[in-house]
């Protein structure tokens, strides 16, 4: 059965893309089908972090407005024959999004697909609602401040409470993924630690991301940070995150940098 | 100064003025009739008492001092007839109710008199879940929040307000004007506490009281924050 998983955050830049991205390559690699859908229309980042943003031909908006069929819009990974994109457009703004238009796109995917994974724009407004209004499941990722951690509450709410499950009576079901975690910052005391988080979401925790150097370099390259270099920390914690997805049970821990002799000895920093 | 007072005319004025009435339209035989007003009245005594009734006779052919005998039996009942219709003129007496032509029919409305409003007792709420931020909680009586209150919520109660989790957002009790309303919570971090108006920020709000069960009440229009147990 399809599922559908949103990805979202309320704050900006705390890694939803990169997630998604990070994910949905995860999930491919383990045979699942995937399509990992932009929501973030007009700002669209998703073609750009899989590497096919000379590849888009049709969008999203062009899908619910009937000028393009979804196989038209769809575009396949280079890399990962089980992993499609159905890009946002940059041209148009989220005023063009509609609530039948992306029912019936959605309900298309979930024929087609394992996976359908939505990454949402950031704030509450339209594109972030109608990004978590048909998911199944939610990924609420959090970076380890308070400002970030608060969006995250209210994204809570309003997933048990806007979207067509909660309507229906039943409940998106929900996991923390802690991005851009710095485990001696958090010892200094400098950043929430991963229990206050837990405490003040109330919520379950899918995995944690450590803060590296790996993830920009991944998406300066197009590439998914779990499939440009999968042994790197952050390529580890998403790849746990995505199986605990599927449902199987994995020890949580924080993944380590792998610092080669040399590294230490000069002090290089893994840039 | 040569004013002079003028004695004014009182000019008699008149104005139209409408006024909804029963209509009886007896039926014969009349005796039976008259049984089924007294079952109504029986069942809602002093219903007609005060009120306008008109008698139309058109259902009925009755002689003169038939019509004197059923106003006379409608009298006895308390029921003052207003006037008469559906009749012939010249049937009616000077000292009988007047023949009313010209009547339209209207939607009778209920004028009982208003029962004092009867204010449901406001009943307590219950959640089971946190009050995620952004959301706002309002109601007339207690609430009890098995959750927590996140940063960014709201609850607003006219009465108590109950925290099993920890308070973080805003808790305002007693909004109704109740001062001897309380909040009670297992954690405060609260934003904002208020009873019955009176409110105290978090800046205000004693550090030493955090991470621990308190209450808040209202102690001589001060809020006053004390550890429970």
């Amino acid at each position: 059965m399809a599922k559908v998983l949103v990805v979202t955050s309320g704050k900006g830049g705390v890694g939803k893309t990169t997630s998604t991205a990070a994910l949905g390559a995860a999930l491919a690699q383990m045979g699942e089908k995937v399509v990992v859908v932009d929501f973030d229309v007009g700002l669209r980042n998703l073609d750009l972090v899989l590497g096919a943003e000379r590849r888009v031909v049709f969008d999203l908006i062009n899908v619910v407005q009937g000028v393009a069929k979804l196989s038209q819009a769809l575009i396949r990974d280079k890399r990962l024959e089980n992993l499609w994109l159905l890009p946002a457009s940059q041209t148009r703004d989220k005023d063009a999004l509609t609530d039948e238009g992306v029912s019936s796109i959605i309900a298309d995917l979930r024929t087609r697909f394992d996976w359908i994974i939505c990454d949402s724009p950031a704030g509450i407004e339209r594109g972030a609602m109608l990004a978590m209004r048909y998911a199944d499941e939610a990924v609420i990722v959090t970076n380890p401040e308070v400002s970030s951690v608060r969006d995250s509450d209210r994204i809570i709410g309003m997933l048990d409470s806007k979207t067509v499950k909660a309507e229906k009576g039943e409940q998106v079901e929900k996991h923390v993924l802690v991005a851009r975690y710095d485990r001696a910052r958090a010892a200094r005391g400098e950043m929430l630690s991963i229990e206050d988080i837990l405490e003040i979401l109330a919520t379950p925790l899918l995995g944690i991301i450590p803060e590296s150097q790996d993830v920009l370099r991944a998406s300066n390259v197009g590439s998914p940070v779990t499939l440009n270099d999968a042994t790197s920390a952050p390529a580890r914690a998403y790849i746990d995150a995505a199986r605990r997805l599927k449902g199987e049970t994995v020890a949580m821990m924080v993944p380590v940098e792998r610092k080669g002799l040399m590294d230490r000895l000069l002090g290089r920093r893994a840039a | 100064m040569g004013a002079i007072a003028r004695p004014t005319h009182q000019l008699v004025r008149m104005r139209g003025r409408s006024y909804v009435a029963f209509v009886f339209c007896p039926v014969v035989p009349i005796a039976g009739w008259l049984e089924e007003i007294d079952a109504s009245i029986a069942h809602s005594p002093g219903f007609f008492i005060g009120k306008p009734v008109v008698l139309d006779l058109s259902a009925v052919d009755l002689s003169q001092p038939a019509i004197v005998h059923l106003v006379r039996s409608l009298e006895q009942r308390t029921i003052r007839v207003l006037g008469i219709e559906g009749v012939d003129a010249a049937r009616l007496s000077s000292d009988m109710p007047p023949l009313l032509t010209g009547g339209r029919h209207c939607v009778l409305t209920q004028n009982e008199p208003k029962k004092p409003e009867v204010r449901p007792k406001p009943v307590s709420l219950l959640l089971e879940s946190s009050v995620r931020s952004g959301q706002s909680v309002f109601t007339e009586g207690d609430v009890t929040i098995l959750g927590s209150v996140g940063s960014g919520a709201e609850i607003v109660a006219g009465g108590s307000i109950h925290i099993y989790g920890t308070l973080r957002g805003r808790a305002m009790a007693g909004a109704n004007g109740n001062s001897a309303a309380r909040i009670y919570c297992q954690k405060i971090e609260a934003e904002l506490v208020a009873i019955d108006g009176h409110y105290q920020t978090a800046e205000e709000i004693d550090a030493t009281m955090c991470d621990r069960p308190a209450q808040v009440c209202l102690e001589d229009d001060l809020i006053k924050i004390t550890p429970l147990n």
